[in-house]
């Protein structure tokens, strides 16, 4: 075996190396990036005035994102009061079910569910409510409760698999009936993992776009009617990013900014949530 | 002449502030079965995993002192020509799943990227196979997936892969305790035939096999070498206490 | 009465039998409204149980119900157009004539352009966080970094892209010679590529992780180095947990739809080179969907919908069954 075959190969070794670590981390760049570019030109924009004003026609300066803050709010407020009981419920039917037909199938459907996309979701649901009642903030959050439910559900059920059954025994053993046992006793252990499905949940949705096109659809105005109409975030990012007016244009930095914010912070406490409160068994 | 092949000198092990191996010294002659045995956690496994340099692979591991083979620094060299030269054999038989039994005894040569024509691949793979008694029983299913042998089978084509690299020395790791007891005595009427040529250090923490098949043992005791000297000797008279206690099972 | 010897030499009433203590009337008031709240809460007992069967049926329902309305709503456009809407390439709805084509040609054409740009650095990011690093700060912050990308809403992609990727494509493009445009085929696979890295890496990585040590050991002590244990051992042993990764980011390729939407550049021409203007089926929907007058407008986009769904619910499938395979064996 000579020599320089094996220099050839550590040399190899070593380059291939290196070649990982470039790409790896080349990833990180166009992500720095964004948020670099979106903190520069959304900082600015925040103000009181920003955050309390409707935006104004064109060519007048001012203006807000008030209206489509609210309504971000508001129907994510609503899709979340719509998606976690039933989440959360449908995340115990399938740990407390782990054969049977219907627990498979359900766990089927869900995975099915959780790669629709959202456009889809959005036109189903243009179908469901818009067609019947009108558009309104609410059908845009039923389509965003419906984008969360797999992953909350998942998010219960994978944390309520950890506990060990001897925790449930324990509660049946003192007489305990079944649904007094799932909240009084495994609910409360597995707190920490829902809540981070929820925050996750609740982080994803709140930047989609495409189930809102044709459900809340938009609003120039302040409105606080969840039958109506509704802005949102993420809907003024996308009309006001094609823009040529600056006023138009700043709002958008200035509401992508807040979006990214919101989004970061959910996501950094879901990781301090699990850290800390890390289930003890 | 006895000669030899493997020296220790003031050799230590540790994993971060673990101290695992303490302070060996050992001479391991050529052409010789050499057992290592002692109890759970003696550092005998991790002493071995120091002669080819897979110890250094762990996160936090360290060595330090002599350690040489034919009076060549181990440590000094680069890895590969370590491991070119000193061939492993592990505790569960682990062939490559995604190769044909052929395919594995010459994994070594493909890995190393060594270029043999076709002819000599042959011959290594049957001599491999001969060698620790498995050609007759695959030579008919050479280009199928080993996962058909049995686990004794499955260990010999192991000892296949590590002996067609014809190294120096061959270490084995507990390379029984996996297996039943016939496949056990198999691969122990192998060590015999192939100390002819090679070295052989067969790290167990069964004793009777030690007492089988080596001709000098090395008793570790919580990172000490404690006793190395003709397997007859340390069976009958050992000069330590605390080998004698080993040996009568006072604790094991 | 029993008697014990113990009853008459100072005995409390803890040490009274059972039967003793249970017999005297506060104790039978007692356990009479013990039996009674017994069964009380064995009837909550029961309806939580149905509701736990409905709401995991829900799920089931939910998905039927999609696919149904999917389908029954595709129904105009099929009878009206029959099979050859997939490949004819005329998109015209003043006219009522529809053509699926170029949104097919378009969603493949960047879907795949993104994945081909996306997999060196998704498998890069594998094999980092996997086999060189899989511990430590270094490694953590890239970790935290990929999962980042993945967080990022799809809007602020499409914006960030709008304002600084389509502006880079447009002097590529007079670099090259192109109609210098920017917007286009080439900037939505972009953009689609760095969206869609963190799901091959996070799955490549759990799968590399999981190559049993004594593989690698064994290769190692054949005298590999590092990089041949991860070419010849790590990399065969993971294959097919990889491609479920990649099969994975191409299902969220081929339905990313407002990043693509905002770049895309929105014309029913069927392009003929990354540098062209185009549409895939989700940006077709997105932009014309709210101004469909015509039923068979209206139903040819449910159409494509339709085929949205199938293709990324086949995808997705795929890439879990290879998944659950390959973690059971």
């Amino acid at each position: 075996m000579e020599l320089r075959s094996v220099k050839y190969r550590i040399a190899k070794n070593y380059g291939f190396k290196a070649l990982v670590m470039i790409f790896a981390f080349a990833c990180v760049i166009p992500l720095l990036f964004i948020l670099f570019f979106i903190v520069s030109k959304g900082i600015t924009q925040i103000n009181w005035h920003f955050l309390t004003r409707i935006p104004k026609p064109v060519g007048e300066s001012g203006g807000g994102i008030a209206n489509a803050l609210v309504g971000s709010v508001l129907i994510v407020l609503m899709a979340v009061v719509i998606a976690i009981p039933i989440g959360i419920l449908g995340g115990i039917y399938l740990s407390e079910n782990k054969k049977g037909r219907l627990a498979y199938w359900s766990r089927l459907c869900t995975d099915v569910l959780q790669g629709v996309p959202s456009i889809v979701i959005g036109i189903v649901a243009y179908f469901w409510i818009v067609k019947p009642f009108g558009f309104s903030a609410l059908s845009g959050s039923i389509a965003l409760a419906i984008m969360m439910l797999p992953i909350v559900v998942r998010s219960t059920e994978e944390t309520l698999k950890l506990l060990p059954s001897s925790l449930q025994e324990a509660g049946f053993a003192l007489g305990m009936p079944f649904h007094r046992v799932i909240f009084k006793v495994i609910v409360p252990v597995g707190t920490s993992g829902i809540l981070s499905g929820v925050m996750l949940a609740v982080a994803r949705i709140s930047g989609e776009t495409a189930p809102l096109l044709f459900t809340a659809l938009g609003n120039n105005y302040l409105s606080w009617n969840i039958f109506g109409t509704m802005h949102s975030l993420p809907k003024l990012i996308y009309d006001y990013s094609t823009s040529a007016y600056d006023e138009w244009k700043n709002l958008a930095w200035g509401a992508s900014f807040v979006l990214l914010l919101w989004v970061l912070l959910l996501n950094l406490l879901t990781k301090l949530i699990t850290r800390k409160w890390k289930v003890q068994l | 002449m006895e000669s030899t092949i493997i020296k220790s000198r003031n050799f230590n092990a540790s994993f971060g502030t673990n101290h695992v191996v303490k302070n060996v010294n050992i001479d391991i002659p050529r052409n010789k079965v050499i057992a290592v045995m002692g109890p759970s956690g003696c550092g005998k496994t991790t002493y071995l995993r120091c002669i080819n340099r897979l110890h250094e692979l762990i996160p936090g591991a360290t060595s330090s002192g002599e350690m040489t083979i034919n009076d060549e620094n181990i440590y000094q060299m680069h890895p590969i020509f370590v491991r070119l030269k000193i061939g492993m054999v592990f505790q569960r038989p682990n062939p490559f799943p995604n190769l044909s039994i052929y395919d594995n005894v010459i994994a070594g040569y493909k890995l190393n990227g060594i270029k043999v024509p076709k002819a000599e691949r042959d011959r290594i793979v049957e001599y491999s196979l001969t060698r620790v008694a498995l050609w007759n029983e695959v030579k008919d299913s050479l280009n199928k997936k080993g996962s058909f042998l049995s686990g004794g089978q499955q260990q010999r084509l192991c000892i296949a892969r590590a002996v067609a690299m014809e190294p120096e020395v061959l270490l084995f790791d507990e390379p029984t305790s996996a297996l039943d007891p016939i496949s056990t005595s198999t691969v122990e009427e192998l060590f015999h035939e192939l100390k002819t040529n090679y070295t052989l250090i067969i790290v167990t923490h069964n004793m009777q096999q030690a007492a089988r098949v080596s001709d000098k043992t090395a008793f570790f005791y919580l990172g000490e070498l404690v006793e190395y000297d003709e397997t007859k000797i340390m069976f009958t008279n050992p000069k330590d206490s605390r080998t004698q206690n080993y040996i009568t099972g006072r604790f094991s | 009465m029993e008697t014990t010897s113990v009853e008459n030499s100072g005995v409390t009433r803890s040490d009274l039998p059972l039967r003793v203590i249970n017999s005297t009337p506060e104790a039978i008031a007692k356990g009479k409204s013990r039996v009674k709240r017994s069964f009380r809460q064995i009837r909550t007992e029961t309806v939580f149980r149905h509701t736990l069967t409905i709401l995991g049926g829900l799920m089931v329902v939910l998905v039927l119900g999609i696919m149904l309305t999917l389908v029954v709503k595709s129904v105009p456009s099929i009878k009206a157009l029959g099979i050859k809407y997939l490949w004819s390439s005329t998109w015209d709805p003043v006219h009522d004539i529809y053509g699926a084509a170029p949104f097919l040609v378009g969603t493949l054409v960047t879907s795949f352009l993104a994945l081909i740009i996306s997999i060196p650095f998704s498998l890069a990011v594998a094999i980092f966080l996997g086999e060189y690093y899989p511990k430590g700060w270094l490694p953590n912050f890239l970790k935290n970094a990929v999962e980042l990308i993945a967080a990022v809403p799809s809007v602020i992609y499409g914006f960030w892209a709008v304002a600084v990727l389509v502006p880079i494509v447009r002097s590529l493009e007079t670099h090259v010679g192109a109609q210098p445009i920017g917007n286009g085929i080439l900037a939505s696979s972009l953009i689609l590529a760095v969206m869609v890295i963190p799901y091959a890496a996070s799955l490549g990585r759990s799968m590399i992780q999981l190559t049993p040590s004594s593989l690698k050991e064994a290769a190692y002590g054949l005298g590999a180095t590092r990089w041949e244990v991860i070419r010849r051992v790590i990399l065969p042993y993971t294959k097919s947990g990889l491609f479920a990764g990649i099969l994975l980011s191409l299902g969220r390729a081929l339905g990313e739809t407002m990043a693509v939407t905002m770049v895309i550049g929105n014309t029913s021409r069927m392009p003929t080179s990354i540098f062209d203007l185009g549409n895939t089926m989700a940006s077709v929907i997105a932009n014309e969907f709210v101004e469909a007058d015509k039923p068979v407008y209206v139903s040819a986009l449910m159409e494509l919908g339709l085929v949205l769904f199938l293709v990324t619910v086949v995808i997705n499938m795929i890439g879990k069954k290879i998944i659950d395979r390959f973690t059971n064996d």
